[in-house]
């Protein structure tokens, strides 16, 4: 085996691939050729290293150095410097490594420093299309302690010890869940992955199967020795071509290592798996719809009971499990329960990955234990808002939760006490907003993700959330009327008391939780006819402050021909005439001109 | 429904299409992936094809259309040269993607979900695209456009309408 001096690791998450990383990975191998290294320097293509927002991305070991928004014109440069001539590259370094001359090593960057890897431990670290990579990092050892040192019972008493929660936003314990299945008798039993990762603004299971996909794999023969299950399925969305892609490579190898298929271990345990795309509905996430989409059927949820667990896929008991979450399995297996329960809190145990997003400077992947306050995850982690612009709320949840303001940015995150403060969990998006972002706009957003989503099959939800997004639409286009904010919460109470499945359940929360936080906004576009972020268009006006140097640009440029004024002097717009286009503040070009 | 879905000229597409949904004929719940598949070959999925699908499968007409309608990655109209997707995911939205949408809306003179007339874009409002360290994100066909701002829109398409004229 080829010993190497250092390694090239380039994040190929979706985030970098967008951006080049495939480019600048072929000119690495091509340039190291080059310049004769081949034999020294492997080039390797991991999974997300998290820190999108300042991709492409290459790590360089053994020294940890941190290249950020690579380019491929930089590729040579640092090949000439770094690995042929030992001196790293200062200038394209992350901008945080380099602290008093000091070079920084990438686990010593704040970004980094708080987080705690367990879902994500081979993510960016292991080349994902390489199963032999996967066991060097013990892969597979867990399924093989399961198949060969332990009975059925054993392993999901280990997963009920860990306290292990359900991390697709239930919070169920996945000890207990494996149980009901475990105990029906039947033909066939089913193991199902959901990655159907719908909430829009989360990416955390799209980052476990495209850096890590063994491990969900492995996991998922583990569930379904516990269980009793032969046959797997891993409902993937479709617009995830790389995930797909690299599930497909990784379930291939482990077919061909007889890591699945018949006889695993020589145990006599049987597991298959197979692959099956969405095709772009939100409602899938759900259960009950899941299933009915793997039969073939419109993605249309049912009546619980009966639980999947005792009546699921073809009518045979089935365990769904969120990626996430079997992520956290293999780990447990190998290190024991109390391992797993030395990070998060006493209900929450673990650790739980969040996809970091919006207004904020580090945008991208982390884990943290349970139990990590808020404030450290948005400005310690996150680097806090950008442009020096003030935080005003996080949400969480997506569209089925609910958002978080600034005098609770000091609660810990849990499953318990988000939900006490009327958020939830979630699958892990968590949206950072600034002053600039209206709450009554962004739980009209919401409102109309979850009309468009609804499947229709109940009338809560079909009709139910498209009189709130109604509403809503009055509200934020100036047409509010006195006591529409009591109308929204009756009828946001009444669905999620009546709607059939989660999504209806939950798809008033976000409404619910803005008017909790911010009725002040609400009152000010009913009451006032006005959007005090600024971003509602028809209750806006523009305006000329005295900055204005008068260079007549944006008088010329105006298609209506609103803005008048003299040379060098302070124009005026006619606000009855403007109508709105906001091109004015594009061409202003000492930024004069506000809406308010 | 008028259609002028040319079947004669199709025949290997066709044969394509029969050839994998034999090859998974004995599986269960095969439908979405036919329709994957076929939407992969014909760009979209007329009723000619659906009622192909029905024929080879058994299953009623009446369920295959229903399947299509139901999840938006299907269509059931023939799309664009270019096809432009524009992020409205949470965190897009949040930094703007609305305006970004707007102005594509504008620049092509046509509307969401819509092919422009010259049949050269079709523009479509996708969720979450996962790169939303990008955000605003659109994609135009398989090139992923990361922290768009809306001034810049119209050099980008006219890059599109180049190639969609030399075509």
């Amino acid at each position: 085996m080829t010993i190497f001096r250092s390694h090239v690791l380039m994040c190929s998450g979706t985030g970098c691939v967008s951006s080049n990383a495939d480019q600048i990975l072929a000119r690495f191998k091509e340039k190291i050729k080059e310049v004769g290294l081949e034999k020294e320097v492997q080039v390797i293509k991991t999974g997300c290293f998290g820190l999108c927002e300042s991709g492409p991305n290459v790590l360089i070991y053994p020294e940890g150095s941190f290249y950020s928004h690579m380019s491929v014109d930089k590729v040579d440069e640092v090949v000439d410097e770094h690995l042929l001539k030992g001196r790293i590259v200062k200038k394209y370094l992350y901008k945080e490594s380099i602290d008093k001359d000091l070079i920084k090593s990438v686990d010593e960057i704040n970004f980094y420093k708080k987080q705690k890897r367990v879902a994500l431990k081979n993510c960016g670290i292991i080349d994902p299309e390489n199963i032999n990579e996967y066991i060097a990092m013990n892969g597979y050892m867990a399924l093989g302690k399961a198949l060969t040192e332990m009975n059925p019972d054993e392993v999901i008493q280990l997963i009920k010890d860990s306290g292990l929660r359900g991390r697709g936003g239930g919070g169920f314990p996945t000890g207990v869940k494996w149980s009901f299945a475990a105990r029906n008798k039947a033909d066939q039993k089913y193991m199902i992955c959901n990655a159907d990762e719908g909430d829009p603004g989360a990416f955390m299971d799209r980052s476990v199967l495209e850096g890590d996909p063994h491990t969900v794999i492995e996991a998922m023969a583990i569930a379904g020795y516990a269980i009793g299950a032969t046959k797997g399925f891993v409902y993937v969305r479709a617009e995830y071509p790389i995930a797909v892609n690299r599930l497909e490579i990784a379930i291939n190898q482990a077919k061909e290592k007889g890591l699945l298929g018949k006889n695993i271990f020589n145990s006599g345990f049987d597991f298959d798996l197979e692959i099956r795309l969405g095709a772009g509905a939100f409602v899938c996430g759900e259960e009950t719809s899941l299933i009915a989409s793997i039969e073939g059927h419109r993605g249309m949820s049912r009546c619980k009971p009966p639980f999947p667990a005792n009546q699921g896929l073809w009518t045979r008991p089935t365990i769904i499990n969120n990626v996430e979450t079997l992520a956290n399995i293999t780990q447990i297996v190998l290190n024991g329960s109390k391992w797993f329960r030395s990070f998060g809190t006493e209900n929450s145990p673990g650790t739980k990955v969040f996809a970091l997003g919006g207004k904020i400077n580090n945008t991208g992947l982390v884990e943290i234990p349970m139990g990590t306050t808020l404030r450290e995850v948005i400005y310690d982690i996150g680097g806090g808002c950008p442009n020096g612009k003030e935080f005003k709320a996080v949400q969480t949840g997506g569209p089925s939760g609910g958002c978080i303001t600034k005098e609770n940015i000091d609660i810990p995150i849990d499953f318990d006490t988000l939900t006490s403060i009327g958020s939830m969990m979630g699958s892990g998006g968590m949206i950072v907003m600034d002053e600039d972002n209206c709450m009554v706009d962004i739980a009209r957003f919401f409102l109309d993700f979850t009309v468009d989503e609804s499947c229709g099959k109940c009338t809560p939800c079909r009709d139910g959330t498209k009189k709130m997004h109604e509403i809503l639409d009055n509200i934020t286009s100036g047409k509010g009327i006195n006591g529409d904010i009591e109308k929204l919460l009756d009828l946001a109470y009444t669905i999620k008391d009546s709607a059939l499945c989660g999504l209806g359940q939950t798809a008033p929360n976000p409404v619910i939780s803005t008017i909790r936080y911010f009725r002040d906004e609400y009152e000010a576009h009913i009451n006032e006819k006005r959007c005090p972020a600024g971003v509602c268009k028809p209750l806006l006006s523009y305006y000329i402050t005295d900055n204005c140097i008068g260079c007549t640009k944006c008088a010329r440029n105006c298609p209506v021909n609103c803005i008048s004024g003299e040379v060098k002097k302070k124009h005026v717009i006619d606000t009855n005439a403007c109508i709105k286009c906001g091109s004015c503040i594009t061409d202003c070009p000492v930024n004069a001109i506000i809406k308010r | 429904m008028e259609s002028n879905f040319d079947f004669d000229t199709k025949e290997n597409e066709f044969k394509e299409l029969k050839d994998f949904i034999d090859s998974i004929k004995d599986k269960g719940g095969i439908l979405i992936q036919i329709l994957h598949k076929a939407q992969n070959i014909f760009g979209y999925l007329p009723l000619e094809v659906q009622k192909f699908i029905s024929d080879e499968t058994n299953i009623p007409m009446s369920e295959i259309y229903g399947v299509v309608t139901f999840y938006t990655q299907f269509s059931i109209n023939p799309k664009g040269k270019h096809i432009i997707g524009v992020c409205l995911g949470t965190a897009c939205y949040v930094k703007g993607s609305q305006d970004v949408l707007d102005k594509i809306v504008e620049e092509t003179n046509t509307k969401v979900g819509q092919t422009t007339e010259d049949g050269i874009f079709t523009i479509e409002a996708t969720r979450c695209l996962g790169c939303c360290g990008l955000a605003p994100v659109m994609t135009i066909d398989e090139d992923v456009y990361g922290k768009i701002d809306p001034n810049n829109i119209p050099k980008i398409l006219e890059k599109y309408r180049v190639i969609g004229d030399s075509e």
